[in-house]
């Protein structure tokens, strides 16, 4: 029997993952291969689908708030905020002003933290390994600015180094359902002023060595190129549908939070390859401070959390609510039973649409290309998977 | 070096150094791990930030992380382990060239965390043996390094000399 | 709720489709149709092809153990162009006779959130080029987001298999 290795031009199989260096996370593509070119390929997923849709049947909505934040350990708040913002409207709740902007605030800066990891990962994974270290330190002082919003919520030292542990350096606590736990600590405002300012200086010591250099162009132009039609029909959300012309954010179509009440650009890209979806990954960091920035001028004043009674209703109605995450479109659809606990939790994964296109934008390429590909879609099994 | 006559009425140990081949293989063991890349969740991200200046795994050896199960000794599982995922985790630990030693990071690893679901193993120990574990959700990289350290001390006592 | 009746793209499905739409009502702010389980997949392509609603948004079983039949898949659908969302609900059952027509031919991002709703649910969609499970694994016996699977679910034994054997069982989906 002869070995179809040894054979040309016939298409072997090729398993890849679920264990890779380059993945981040756990991910099994099986690959059709012809010499170096993919002629398809298969995600197989659920390595780290935890049951978690079925846990939040069991318990009330502000428990099942904490499970949200492992989700998607780029942006925990991102998630936090789509969960709250659903509850929030089955229920009924207002949030005070002074909250959305706070929201808006946190989201945005776990926004810029998310692009972070991905703007490092994704270098790496390329081969550049200065933006590696710059964009990971950058992240680093922004998720420290996360974690101070708790310094003063601990009575005593000993639970905040416990606070340490129970990691809230990834998973920001402060979001509650109707608002957040409490006001900002004294010099937080200002502490995340001086992040403002300094920040656009911080991402062009990132990302412009990258942007205009030859190397980086040639790895990423062209290639992986989605079709504005295909994205939309493969329900690609966020900025790779944005790379590929489509203008949709929800942040300005179904504006939550205080988006309504800011100015910002959504950048929007033209070719739908992997050097859009970078540009336009690191403009939206730039606008996302210009949103911080915004929210810090016209922070006002009041309660962060909306009057307990308003917690009390127990409703019997169902909602969608959908957010735009750093990776896209992350929504929630609740039913609620009357009782406290919600009937059906359904949890919309941007990556789980995203990877279902990763085949579309495979197909033809260099099996060398491979990693780019995974790293431009930006996924995080956990919320794929759940 | 050489530039003073040994005096040949002094105490051995004050000039002569015995030891075992294990006490020596032990030590170079110990301070210089080679862990395998596993991260399956949250946790990974936790353990990432041990490997920069500010924390330096390099500092206690443990940095050169490696890609293939042949080449490495420890497995450090970060993050939930699926039903799905546990027969991968044990094919790994098996391909694993002994002495090999495992550390759970996290409480998923550790215990199966908050998810007590019939999707998640309640614990990596139900499938491999576990030498330390790491609490924490997750864990942050001073965790990490704790744990390591921890590890060392299983893997051989401090100092070659007997 | 009885302005969800005269909402002109409920009224417009309507003339179209006929019986199709059993009923139009507003839940949680959107439009909610029910929809006749035979006819969903004609409903959703006259949804894209003549009213934009190109993005399928999500795609979901929930399960009611006291109706007959006991699930229902619920599809959010949105028109980018005129800023809509709107929701169609279908009640489908076990086996094959209360399967549903699969709309993976009308938008791809159907086919794994189809795929899903089986692994997790146990409903059929006819037509589906690859119904198989998705999450969890082939020989994964039960379709745990039924309210009567038990969260932390069946003990095969599994894991203590796995163990003994040294690395030789499956899980390779």
């Amino acid at each position: 029997m002869s070995d179809p290795l040894l054979q040309r031009g016939e298409e072997i199989e090729l398993g890849f993952g679920p264990r890779h260096p380059a993945i981040r996370g756990v991910l099994r593509l099986s690959l059709r291969v012809d010499g170096d070119r993919i002629v398809d390929c298969c995600p197989v997923i659920g390595h780290v689908h935890r049951g978690v849709e079925k846990l939040f049947e069991l318990q009330p909505h502000a428990d099942n708030l904490a499970h949200t934040d492992r989700l998607d350990f780029g942006a925990a708040a991102a998630v936090n905020l789509a969960y709250a913002g659903a509850v929030e409207k089955l229920l009924g709740i207002v949030v005070p002003a002074r909250a959305r902007y706070l929201r808006t605030i946190l989201a945005e800066l776990q926004r810029i933290a998310s692009h972070l990891l991905w703007l490092g990962t994704h270098a790496a994974d390329l081969g550049a390994m200065p933006p590696f270290f710059a964009a990971l330190g950058e992240r680093d002082g922004v998720l420290e600015l996360c974690e101070r919003y708790l310094e003063d919520y601990f009575e005593s030292d000993v639970e905040s180094e416990a606070g340490q542990d129970a990691g809230e350096r990834l998973r920001l606590e402060g979001i509650r359902l109707g608002g957040l736990s409490h006001d900002p600590p004294a010099g937080w405002v200002e502490r995340c002023r001086e992040f403002v300012e300094s920040f656009p200086a911080k991402l062009d010591g990132c990302a412009g060595p990258l942007t205009e250099n030859r190397l980086w162009k040639k790895r990423t132009v062209g290639l992986g190129v989605l079709s504005p039609e295909a994205a939309v029909d493969l329900g690609v959300t966020g900025p790779a549908l944005r790379a590929s012309g489509v203008a949709w954010d929800l942040r300005k179509a179904l504006p939550y939070e205080a988006y309504g009440e800011v100015d910002f650009d959504v950048p929007v890209g033209r070719n739908g390859d992997t050097y859009d979806r970078y540009l336009v990954r690191v403009e939206e960091m730039r606008q996302a401070n210009r949103i911080v920035a915004q929210c810090l001028d016209r922070l006002p004043d009041g309660p962060v959390l909306a009057e307990p009674s308003a917690f009390e209703a127990k409703v019997e109605d169902e909602t969608y609510h959908g957010i735009e995450g750093p990776r896209g479109e992350i929504g929630f659809y609740l039913v609620g039973d009357g009782t406290a606990n919600p009937y059906r939790c359904h949890l919309r994964a941007p990556s789980f649409a995203h990877l279902q296109a990763l085949p579309e934008l495979c197909r033809g390429e260099l099996v060398g290309d491979l990693v780019a590909l995974i790293g431009t879609l930006d996924v995080a099994l956990e919320e794929a998977d759940r | 070096m050489g530039s003073a006559p040994v005096d040949a009425t002094a105490p051995a140990e004050a000039t002569v150094l015995t030891t075992t081949y294990d006490r020596i293989f032990d030590w170079a063991r110990r301070l210089s791990v080679r862990p395998l890349l596993l991260g399956l969740s949250c946790c990974a991200v936790g353990m990432t930030p041990a490997l920069d200046p500010r924390h330096d795994l390099a500092r206690f050896g443990g940095e050169a992380f490696r890609a293939a199960p042949g080449r490495s000794d420890l497995l450090i599982v970060a993050g939930t382990v699926s039903e799905k995922m546990a027969p991968l985790i044990r094919r790994l630990w098996d391909e694993m060239p002994d002495p090999k030693w495992a550390i759970a990071l996290g409480s998923c690893a550790a215990c199966g965390g908050p998810y007590r679901t019939y999707a998640v193993t309640q614990g990596v120990d139900r499938v491999i043996p576990i030498d330390v574990y790491v609490p924490g959700c997750p864990p942050g990289p001073e965790a990490l390094l704790a744990g390591l350290l921890e590890l060392e001390k299983k893997i051989g006592p401090p100092g070659v000399g007997a | 709720m009885e302005g969800a009746a005269e909402d002109p793209l409920a009224v417009a499905l309507r003339e179209e489709l006929g019986e199709a739409i059993e009923s139009a009502r507003t839940l949680g702010g959107d439009l909610t149709l029910q929809v006749r389980r035979e006819a969903i997949a004609e409903v959703c392509a006259a949804l894209k092809e003549k009213h934009g609603f190109t993005y399928l948004v999500d795609l979901c079983g929930v399960d009611f153990p006291g109706r007959e039949p006991r699930f229902e898949v619920v599809y959010h659908v949105c028109s980018p162009a005129a800023n809509r969302r709107v929701r169609l609900k279908v009640a489908a059952g076990e086996g094959e006779a209360a399967a549903v027509p699969s709309v993976a031919g009308v938008w791809r991002a159907a086919n794994w959130t189809e795929r899903e709703v089986w692994d997790l649910y146990g409903v059929r969609f006819d037509g589906h080029p690859d119904l198989t499970r998705i999450l969890l694994w082939e020989g994964f016996d039960g379709h745990p987001l039924r309210k009567d699977f038990p969260v932390e679910g069946i003990d095969t034994g599994a894991a203590a298999a796995t163990a003994k054997a040294g690395g030789s069982g499956g899980g390779e989906a």
